[in-house]
């Protein structure tokens, strides 16, 4: 019998995900993204045990321009630290805040689009106040506020990005629960009387899941950005190195020392640049019909 | 339902919304460290615990939590945000002075991202793979990848050393001391890089927002009968496709206008404008929490307003949804 499955099966039934995956792989764009954002998760990782230079200490003069001295090949700052050093570790720091925040937006955004999608009525009005008061205030101020007042550590920073962030996400996944909550294979799955908790997560869910991987995606790059610019304003943890901090600690000397600004912005940059690639690889692999765009 | 009636109802939405949000700014006042009577005491240059107590009696902080939210929200609703510690100032006055900043430069950006994105993403719409639809693409990429702070700075260094054309710092030359016309050219010519950096990131996502809408409403119905009863075609695109084509641009300027003033916040830090954004940063900087949670407050109302707005533009566009909730 399996024999005979394995004969009769035609060659186009492959596991859903290999389509897209097909789709991604040969999307030039796409590609540039992947490849842009494995290298800087490497250089974050083993950057700082290649080049292991103290991102804080001074080395040497300061204000040095790239190229000028074998000491710091990309310069120093307005103290004399080493602005590769800086540029290695301050890596982490923002691909760490930023993973942390998004998934905090993420899981905060599901499951209160979930909820309110699923049950509506009353549920879903409350819910959708609550979002709408969110919606309200202004994500970055509300951000800086709520750091002020508890503390600039990089744990505080993650989560009042996903605080302030889920509206969207929340928005989105209600939208689909509402579009899938009523197919045919839904009532299937409440007739035979399944609890509702596993028709929710196991039967709702993995079929809203596209959009909302290339939301969760492009909401890494938007957390990104975030954490960039409560560092840049001084508000994240002094003592740890992160590109935004360069800025922020920089810029007085903008017009002296192009450098100490430019090259961390190129860093945030490429990174955002390489994860928004990725999100529109992504939504072209989930959607073919729509490629055109 | 009576336009009348409905936009009673948004309104006292909105009322709702604005009590919301002075609830959270009076827990978060009570949560933060520190009362008022230790500012007060502290200004005074120390006090026993015998005045310290004389002291929250005067201000009603020694009553409970509810009652003294009450006398917040109504002491708010007649215009009174209570004292700046930093600045000892009315925090109500201290805003109301940088409130035109900000506003000048949030609505020079919106109004140059939603007509030029409207403009640019026609054009690209109009040849899909041409020149300008492929500096679209780039745009939108380009603009939601670079930090908004980075880009002014970008443009400092630019205009600042290389072109020295731009002021890059300030909303007008205090040692011009010009008036009447000259002074408005001289608040314009300030303006120019603040107002680009802040806007260019928008123009660049309803640009494409507005090719991909009007891409899809050039294959429908109604644009083909306009075509086929021999409308110019300058008529079918302005008057047939773009007033459909712009819808979602309307409800995305609106979504977005609370991301807009996060945005001038670091945009103001970058050249800095005297509005909202560096109030808040300086008062951020000085532990003011009376002054930073005014600028929340006054923000989040801002919010409010341009939604209402929102609804009212698209009620004008779109016929169809005027009766409708």
């Amino acid at each position: 019998m399996a024999a005979v499955e394995s004969t009769t099966r035609s060659p186009r039934a492959r596991r859903p995900g290999a389509d897209a995956w097909e789709i991604f792989r040969n999307s030039p764009t796409a590609m540039l993204g992947l490849v842009l954002i494995l290298l800087i998760s490497v250089l974050a990782i083993i950057g700082p045990l290649a080049y292991p230079v103290d991102p804080f200490e001074i080395i040497w003069a300061p204000m040095s321009a790239p190229g000028t001295t074998e000491r710091a090949l990309l310069g120093t700052d307005y103290l004399g630290r080493d602005i590769l050093a800086g540029l290695l570790v301050g890596a982490k720091a923002t691909l760490i805040v930023g993973l942390t925040a998004a998934a905090l937006t993420v899981i905060i955004g599901l499951v209160i689009g979930a909820l309110a999608g699923f049950y509506l009525g009353m549920i879903d009005e409350i819910l959708m106040r609550v979002t709408e008061f969110f919606q309200v205030l202004p994500p970055l101020l509300f951000a800086m506020v709520l750091v002020t007042m508890l503390s600039p550590s990089l744990w505080v920073v993650a989560v009042s990005i996903g605080v302030v962030s889920w509206p969207s996400t929340a928005r989105l996944t209600r939208s689909e629960f509402l579009r899938i909550r009523n197919l045919e294979y839904v009532t299937a799955s409440r007739a035979s009387g399944v609890r509702q908790g596993y028709i929710i997560w196991q039967v709702i869910l993995p079929n809203a899941l596209p959009p909302l991987i290339v939301s969760a995606t492009l909401t890494i790059g938007t957390a990104i950005l975030f954490e960039a610019g409560l560092s840049f304003l001084g508000l994240s943890d002094p003592n740890v190195m992160s590109w935004g901090l360069m800025i922020g600690s920089g810029r007085e000397y903008l017009l002296d020392a192009w450098w100490i600004v430019t090259l961390p912005g190129v860093m945030i940059f490429l990174t955002v640049l390489g994860v928004s690639l990725v999100g529109d690889g992504l939504n072209d692999a989930f959607n073919p019909k729509l490629r055109r765009r | 339902m009576s336009l009348i009636w409905l936009i009673g109802k948004r309104l006292l939405y909105a009322v709702a919304l604005i009590t919301a949000v002075l609830v959270l700014n009076f827990s978060l006042l009570h949560l933060a460290p520190g009362d008022p009577a230790d500012v007060i005491a502290g200004e005074m240059g120390g006090a026993t615990a015998e005045l310290l107590a004389e002291i929250r009696a005067l201000y009603g902080l020694d009553k409970p939590f509810l009652v003294q939210l009450g006398m917040y929200l109504q002491r708010a609703y007649q215009g009174d945000l209570g004292m700046s510690f930093y600045y000892n100032l009315p925090v109500v006055d201290l805003i109301l002075q940088r409130l035109p900043a900000t506003i000048l430069l949030v609505f020079t950006a919106l109004i140059f991202a939603t007509v030029g994105g409207t403009v640019l993403g026609v054009l690209a719409a109009r040849k899909p793979g041409g020149f300008t639809s492929s500096m679209v693409t780039l745009l939108s990429l380009v603009g939601y990848a670079a930090p908004i702070f980075w880009t002014g700075l970008m443009l400092i260094i630019l205009f600042g050393v290389v072109i020295p054309f731009f002021p890059i710092s300030g909303l007008y030359n205090v040692a011009k001391m010009a008036t009447g016309l000259s002074w408005v050219v001289d608040i314009a010519h300030h303006l120019v890089l603040p107002s680009f950096t802040l806007g260019v990131v928008y123009l660049a996502l309803y640009s494409r927002l507005t090719r991909a809408s009007m891409l899809e409403v050039m294959q429908t119905d109604y644009v083909r009968t306009a075509r086929a009863k021999g409308a110019h075609e300058r008529t079918v695109y302005l008057r047939h496709a773009l007033r459909n084509a712009i819808l979602p641009v309307v409800t995305m300027a609106g979504l977005q206008f609370g991301s807009l003033i996060s945005g001038a916040v670091l945009v103001e830090t970058v050249f800095n404008w005297p509005g909202l954004g560096t109030l808040v940063f300086e008062s951020v900087i000085a532990r003011d929490y009376p002054t930073v949670l005014g600028v929340l407050f006054f923000s989040a109302t801002l919010v409010i307003a341009a939604n209402l707005v929102t609804d009212l533009v698209y009620r004008m566009i779109d016929p169809r949804i005027r009766l409708r909730d």
